[in-house]
């Protein structure tokens, strides 16, 4: 298995992610420079958090006329895998790939803290092994992570158990006050209908490094590894 | 010279540019003839406080500079270097960006942010961490809270998009401020040793190039701004405040450090205050040479910008850069792939000479030294005053203040302590700062005294905060800036880390001003002599006078500590928070009658005059060292240093953080106000599991320190002397939400 990711002129999140693909969890990964046209026979695209293109205009909207978005889309479409983290997953809503938009948070502010998640299924790569009754724990760092879409879609992705991902308090519950953005049924993370798409908000790479006093981050990004056995 | 088509300027115009009739003359003498209007808009920025530093310069050549870690010293290079062992170094600094703060907060506060990380990546050094330092007035003020809310958006906005993460600072509030607020921003970077770009530049026939964003009209004259009185008038000098754009910032930052990293750069340095002039004049002054420029060939935003207008502009996220002849292909390509400007705009000459020409014409023909601070520009002594308030402090009586009857008030000066914003927590502010991007930041999940973020790929962590208690350097400038130099180191050794050097902020009122002089001179004092025992060298940093209102007066002189710290091994990371009920609470240092200049004292009884608290710096030295002996002998659960709001505040801020309570006994021996309350120096709060009670108390006994037992760390409740002052909850709630409250948000 062999990870890329995406780097957009502004991303910052790109040499994180790096870093514990390699260090912390074992994998080789490449940096896919955004000019390219050539995805270097990777198997697993990441786009990784940031501020591409200054986030100008709208979150992810200019960095999805990179050159290299006409090959993640002919790559997602063949069925391989994509994930995209914060300012990922907001190219891959603008690119089409996943359902839904992602606005300015409803208190109108960046929000830096950690929040917990739960998730909502295990019928996704990215869910596979996870409890669905533990409330994991890993930072959100955005300012437009609003979860919206109209309600046939909302209706739509929780039919298909596209849900993959929600903010949840402490103990597991979810809950208004566990929202820290306003997202439409508490929504953080999400798949497409084909289920090789991921979106999440919070960052798991961040808390993944024993040394940071935190590993949920960790077990979630393992997951995604199961499809290398 | 070709000769300019305009009327040459007098020495009236001089003035109104901001320099004295003597400094226009010693311009004539110089240029050997009278100056041109581009010229001598040319020495007023150079020769404003801003760059030059002419009326501190004497004072601050007085501080220590030297330790054997030092790569570069202060006035060397753009920040200060400090070894690390290992092939790597760490370049850090801090700088204001008041003046323009105060008209613009949002924009003021942003560029101040991209200002201060330029001249750490323009060393070559990848920023990883910042911090910032801010003072405003009182926050029942609608223009207090459009400030901070400003300020704290445009750090945010600007750092986050940066991407590198803003892991602490302070905030704190003061009618002082209420008209002039105080933005310090910090940023550290790390470096291999021998990677280091200079500076300069040499080697007649190298091609200088302007790289970055296009130049504008924005922040004409604002370092001439920043060096008046802030006033009404000010809101007209809208123009001086530069507007910041984080997305170019990140993209230079990556195409600067990918050029560095050819080798074939010459000579590079940002363009922060004074622009083009700046960095040409003092890039040439240091590698003694000249440059020739073509002001027609820099990428501008408007049209027909005059030849000094492109001088001075102050458009951010530039730099210029000096490389070597036949390789300038190699920086165009970098600077092509990353989509921005890279223009060749001039060559270096021999002649010691900065020539600039416009429209065919030689506009500016000026020595590159005389300009320059270590050069020409001018450096004066300000004569200084003892202000009569000095002495009126010193007369506080504590007698006259009544103590706390009884646990019911004590519950009262609790309830307001750790409601008031200059103690209660400041997560609404931070919240807004990516804490957590570069995935190093170790303080994040672990709290403590100072900010530790882990220098990716080794075993050593950079431990940094900032810190200036201004009420205390008010009362005292002397004793106040050792407090505030020995506060930042006691805060690095509580967290597990050997304070290595330290920047400055000095920010104070008018230098003309010979009371406010006198301040700057206590500073400077108490700041050497704390700085020579602590082993922590003055990198360098930033001066920024005229933080006075023409209302209101002064405001505290505010000389911000940015201290840097080494945290050798990963396991040495030591919280604040106590970890389990049942551990026992010790004060390592000793109790004293002391309520002077407490938060209690001067918001509680409202007494405004009273000294600094209580301070022996060889006492505050020893307490230290002490502290680092008890974490490295994995003695301690938690280490929590005394500052403000006393006791009783240090105690609920390590119980509540993982919902814990303690209950204490408090000495008889003192007053209750002083015991909880008191701000006096030199005293850390450890707690200690049972089992290890004996080894820690060995080691105290050892170490000839004064301590005590206070008590244990309970499941809930603050508890002094059988009673409970407040509920965890409660605290937990006063603590983490009254700023918010008070911002009504």
């Amino acid at each position: 298995m062999k990870f890329g990711v995406v780097v957009f002129p502004g991303s910052n999140c790109d040499d994180d992610t790096v870093h514990v693909f390699r260090h912390i969890l074992g994998q080789e990964i490449v940096k896919l420079w955004h000019k390219s046209t050539n995805l270097e026979g990777c198997d697993f695209l990441i786009i990784p958090g940031g501020f591409s293109y200054g986030d100008y205009l709208r979150s992810g909207a200019i960095a999805r006329f990179s050159p290299i978005m006409d090959k993640v889309i002919e790559h997602a479409n063949a069925g391989g895998y994509v994930l995209g983290i914060c300012n990922g997953f907001q190219v891959l809503v603008e690119a089409g790939l996943l359902p839904g938009v992602l606005l300015r948070n409803d208190h109108q502010k960046f929000n830096s803290k950690n929040v917990y998640l739960r998730a909502a299924t295990n019928h996704s790569l990215f869910t596979g092994d996870l409890d669905l009754t533990r409330a994991y724990k890993v930072p959100v760092a955005h300012a437009e992570g609003r979860y919206f879409t109209d309600e046939a879609t909302l209706k739509q992705i929780i039919d298909n158990d596209q849900v993959l991902f929600r903010y949840c308090d402490a103990d597991g519950q979810v809950t208004e006050a566990a929202n820290p953005n306003g997202s439409l049924d508490n929504i953080a993370g999400i798949c497409n209908a084909g289920r090789n798409v991921f979106g999440l908000m919070p960052h798991p790479e961040r808390a993944s490094d024993p040394l940071l006093g935190n590993t949920d981050g960790r077990i979630l990004l393992e997951q995604l590894l199961a499809v290398t056995a | 010279m070709a000769q300019v088509t305009e009327a040459l300027p007098t020495v009236e115009t001089a003035k109104k540019l901001g320099l004295l009739p003597e400094e226009y003359d010693r311009i004539c003498e110089i240029l050997n003839r009278p100056p041109n209007f581009t010229e001598l808009s040319i020495f007023s920025v150079m020769w404003s406080e801003h760059c030059s530093y002419k009326n501190s310069i004497v004072w601050l050549k007085k501080l220590p500079k030297d330790s054997p870690k030092m790569l570069a010293k202060a006035g060397e290079e753009n920040a200060g270097l400090v070894d690390l062992g290992e092939g790597i170094a760490c370049a850090f600094k801090i700088e204001s960006h008041n003046h323009p703060s105060a008209l613009e907060p949002y924009q003021g506060a942003a560029t101040g942010v991209g200002g201060i990380n330029r001249d750490i990546f323009t060393m070559g050094a990848r920023p990883i961490a910042q911090l910032n330092s801010l003072r405003f007035g009182n926050i029942d003020l609608p223009k207090t809270k459009r400030l901070l809310k400003g300020v704290v958006k445009g750090i945010g906005d600007y750092g986050n998009a940066f991407g590198i993460p803003t892991v602490g600072g302070e905030v704190f509030f003061d009618d002082c401020y209420n008209v002039n607020p105080l933005v310090n921003a910090f940023s550290a970077g790390i470096v291999e040793v021998g990677k280091v770009a200079k500076a300069t530049s040499y080697g007649v026939g190298n091609p200088v190039f302007i790289v970055g964003s296009s130049t504008g009209k924005d922040g004409i004259g604002g370092a001439s701004f920043a060096s008046e009185d802030i006033s009404e008038k000010s809101t007209e000098k809208l123009p001086a405040v530069q507007v910041g754009d984080p997305f170019m910032e990140k993209l230079l930052l990556e195409a600067t450090l990918e050029v560095i990293e050819t080798g074939h750069v010459v000579g590079i340095q940002d363009m922060g205050a004074a622009g083009i002039i700046c960095s040409t004049s003092e890039m040439s002054a240091k590698g003694e040479h000249g440059m020739e420029i073509n002001l027609d060939l820099v990428p501008s935003r408007q049209q027909n910008m005059k030849g000094w207008e492109l001088l001075l502009s102050e458009s951010q996220e530039r730099m210029l850069v000096v490389v070597e002849k036949g390789k300038e292909h190699i920086i165009q390509d970098i600077f092509e792939k990353w989509d921005l400007n890279c223009v060749q705009i001039g060559e270096v000459t021999d002649t010691k000479r900065l020539r600039f020409y416009r429209d065919g014409e030689l506009v500016a023909d000026v020595p590159a030294e005389d300009l320059v601070l270590g050069g020409g520009a001018p450096q004066y002594h300000r004569e200084y005053t003892e202000p009569a308030y000095y002495q009126e402090f010193k007369k506080f009586d504590i007698q006259t203040v009544a103590d706390v009857a009884n646990a019911e008030e004590i519950r009262s000066v609790a309830r307001h302590l750790l409601s008031h914003p200059n103690i209660a927590s400041k997560k609404w502010v931070a919240e807004q700062y990516d804490h957590t991007i570069g995935t190093s930041t170790r303080t994040f999940n672990t709290p403590a005294d100072a900010a530790v973020v882990q220098i990716r790929g080794t075993e050593k962590a950079i431990v940094i905060t900032v810190d200036c208690n201004a009420r205390y350097v008010n009362a005292d400038p002397e004793v106040g800036t050792a407090i505030a130099v020995s506060e930042a180191a006691r805060n690095i050794v509580c967290t597990g880390g050997e304070p290595l050097a330290i920047t400055n902020n000095l920010n104070f009122g008018n230098p003309y001003v010979p009371e406010v002089y006198w301040q700057f001179v206590g500073a400077i004092k108490g700041m050497s002599r704390a700085c020579e025992k602590f082993g922590t060298p003055v990198t360098g940093g930033n001066v920024s006078f005229y933080n006075q209102s023409s209302d209101g007066g002064p405001v505290f002189p505010t000389p911000t500590i940015g201290m840097l710290g080494e945290m050798a091994t990963p396991d040495l990371l030591t919280t604040l928070a106590f970890q389990e009920a049942g551990d026992l609470i010790y004060l390592v240092g000793s109790s004293k009658n002391d309520i002077a200049s407490s938060e209690y004292l001067y918001s509680y009884r409202g007494v405004k005059a009273s000294p600094a608290p209580a301070f022996d710096i060889d006492e505050e030295y020893h307490i230290q060292n002490v502290t680092k002996e008890l974490i490295s002998a994995k003695a301690v659960a938690s280490v929590h240093d005394v500052s403000d709001g006393g006791l009783f505040t240090a105690l609920a801020e390590a119980a509540i953080w993982n919902n814990l309570g303690f209950a204490i006994e408090s000495d008889r021996e003192f007053r209750k106000d002083a015991f909880l309350f008191g701000e006096s120096q030199s005293r850390v709060i450890v707690s200690v599991k049972p089992a290890q009670q004996a080894a820690l108390e060995h080691l105290l006994l050892d170490s000839n320190a004064s301590f005590s037992l206070l008590g244990k760390v309970t499941a809930g409740g603050l508890t002094v002397d059988g009673a409970e002052i407040l509920a965890t909850a409660e605290a937990k709630d006063l603590h983490g939400n009254s700023l918010q409250r008070a911002l009504n948000v």
